[in-house]
């Protein structure tokens, strides 16, 4: 550590702090982002899981089911995350243990991870449910009716029919959440959990070589954005098989 | 009637049931909110037979046929499909709705539905869309499907287009996949809704002549049109709706050539 902190500047100085090996800081920096990769994943997926039930119980869900999509929607968009992650954070965490404590269970120790996957996945959801609400119903609905007038279930419709026919429409809005929630991870920092930006954080101040670890940092998440428009631009192409090219249609 | 002759040849249709009523209905109503558009309507189509409904528009002719796999849900009235009787419930809006959803689901899945904007399914090719009923509803293998579904494109003419997308097919091409996919479920009706009006006039041909091919080998169906010529070539029988009512029915000599109502008779001229 000691000799770290010795040699702040010049160009060989700056590869040894993000080496991965003992005195360099890179290993922690990689685990910070493979730990808000881990996140991410799991916010989104959650908001997704979140986001098709909010999405069929806004659009065809009964008077409750319906208001309650509301609220969940309108409450989680309102208030900013930061506060969002930092009430369900503590709060939640809190709550949690109060349930089990009153229950007569031991208190537990929730892991930073399932936390973090849950306060943000709860966050994606609100915004992945107006994403899908929007897509299902750029559907031509007569496709939903053939569905319907062959006597499928709604389990079914929803499986075959409904999921893969929203698709097209909604990726460039899913696209849009999951770069949201790589990003997002970062405001995990200030409820302590070490992901990318805290291990950043931690690199820097230690070392004093700001510059060199939120640059190196910038560049992992740059990288993890540029991977991502990867994938999800040949997830789009193939979502949109049946449809004709728009530039066709111009 | 050379219509029996041939339902008894048709694989699809096993001679003892011939003459089996497919389809009872009694007094049917249905209201949208104020607006009452079915008042009462009945009607019976035995195995083999091909009941034309022709109509002005908002003459309920379309909501009649949609009231049959409850695509609508009828106001009140008795509806019978293979000798079965809907169970309805009130939804306590005084209107009523299915009571058994795995009833309607099984009675639509012998209905063969053919829409007037075709309603393919646009993210899966021609063939996936012909054999998704049978496999994933009906619970038909999927090569038993394969083989059908094929049979069924070479025989509506679009065995090329067996993997070509619907938003790359003309809109002939895709009600005759439609009506592809209507055939693989086997259906014991054929229920058409307009299933011409959508179609540029050159194509109109295409999509009639197969439908005549299927009344021609004794399929039961129910055909909504604007056609005047073509239901009275392919019908056994013409219902005449104007205003929820069925103003005249009888068979299409009868009907097309000695009209009773005035407002029949002066249908025939606005649209002849």
């Amino acid at each position: 550590m000691a000799d770290a902190s010795i040699i702040p500047a010049g160009i060989t100085g700056m590869f040894d702090l993000l080496s991965p090996v003992a005195p360099g800081w890179g290993a922690n920096l990689l685990r910070g982002l493979v730990r808000s990769l881990q996140i991410a994943f799991g916010a989104f997926g959650m908001g997704l899981i979140i986001g098709t039930f909010g999405s069929y119980a806004k659009l065809y869900g009964g008077p409750i089911a319906r208001d309650l999509a509301a609220i969940y929607t309108t409450l989680v968009r309102a208030i900013p995350e930061l506060v969002m992650i930092i009430l369900l954070y503590y709060a939640g965490t809190d709550l949690i243990n109060r349930i089990l404590e009153g229950m007569g269970y031991q208190r537990v120790d929730i892991s930073g991870l399932v936390a973090g996957i849950v306060v943000l996945g709860f966050v994606q959801g609100a915004y992945a449910t107006e994403v899908l609400r929007g897509a299902i119903k750029a559907i031509p609905q007569g496709e939903i009716e053939a569905a319907r007038a062959y006597g499928m279930s709604p389990v079914l419709m929803m499986r075959r029919i409904t999921l893969p026919a929203m698709l097209p429409h909604a990726l460039p809005g899913l696209a849009n959440l999951w770069l949201i929630s790589t990003k997002d991870t970062a405001l995990l920092a200030v409820v302590g959990f070490s992901e990318l930006t805290l291990e950043t954080r931690q690199a820097a101040g230690t070392t004093k070589a700001y510059m060199t670890f939120y640059l190196a940092a910038g560049a992992l998440y740059l990288f993890v954005t540029l991977f991502s428009s990867v994938i999800l631009e040949s997830v789009e192409k193939r979502a949109r098989r049946g449809m004709p090219s728009v530039k066709e249609a111009r | 009637m050379t219509a029996n002759v041939a339902v008894a040849a048709d694989p699809l249709q096993p001679g003892a049931a011939e003459q089996a009523e497919a389809i009872h209905i009694e007094n049917l109503h249905k209201r949208f909110g104020a607006l009452e558009v079915l008042k009462g309507v009945s009607m019976s189509a035995k195995d083999g037979d091909v009941v034309a409904m022709i109509g002005g528009s908002g003459s309920g002719k379309s909501t009649f046929l949609r009231c049959i796999n409850f695509l609508e849900n009828p106001t009140s009235g008795v509806i019978r499909i293979n000798g079965e009787d809907v169970k309805m419930v009130s939804d306590g809006h005084g209107g009523q709705v299915p009571a058994n959803r795995r009833q309607i689901e099984r009675i639509r899945s012998r209905l063969g539905m053919v829409f007037q904007n075709f309603n393919l399914w646009q993210h899966m090719t021609l063939i996936q869309n012909v054999i998704e009923v049978p496999v994933h509803v009906l619970g038909m293998k999927r090569d038993e499907a394969m083989a059908i579904g094929e049979q069924l494109l070479e025989r509506v003419g679009l065995s090329a287009k067996r993997d070509v997308y619907p938003a790359y097919m003309s809109g002939g091409q895709q009600q005759r996949g439609a009506i592809a996919r209507a055939l693989a479920i086997q259906p014991r009706v054929m229920l058409f809704d307009e299933p011409t009006s959508a179609l540029d006039p050159e194509l109109v041909g295409e999509v009639l002549k197969v439908i005549a091919d299927l009344a021609k080998e004794g399929r039961t169906m129910l055909l909504v049109t604007h056609e005047m010529k073509f239901a009275r070539e392919v019908a056994s029988h013409v219902m005449y709706l104007h205003n929820g009512i069925v103003e005249e029915e009888g068979p299409p000599e009868q009907l097309f050539g000695s009209p009773k109502s005035e407002r029949l008779k002066q249908f025939i001229r606005t649209v002849s």
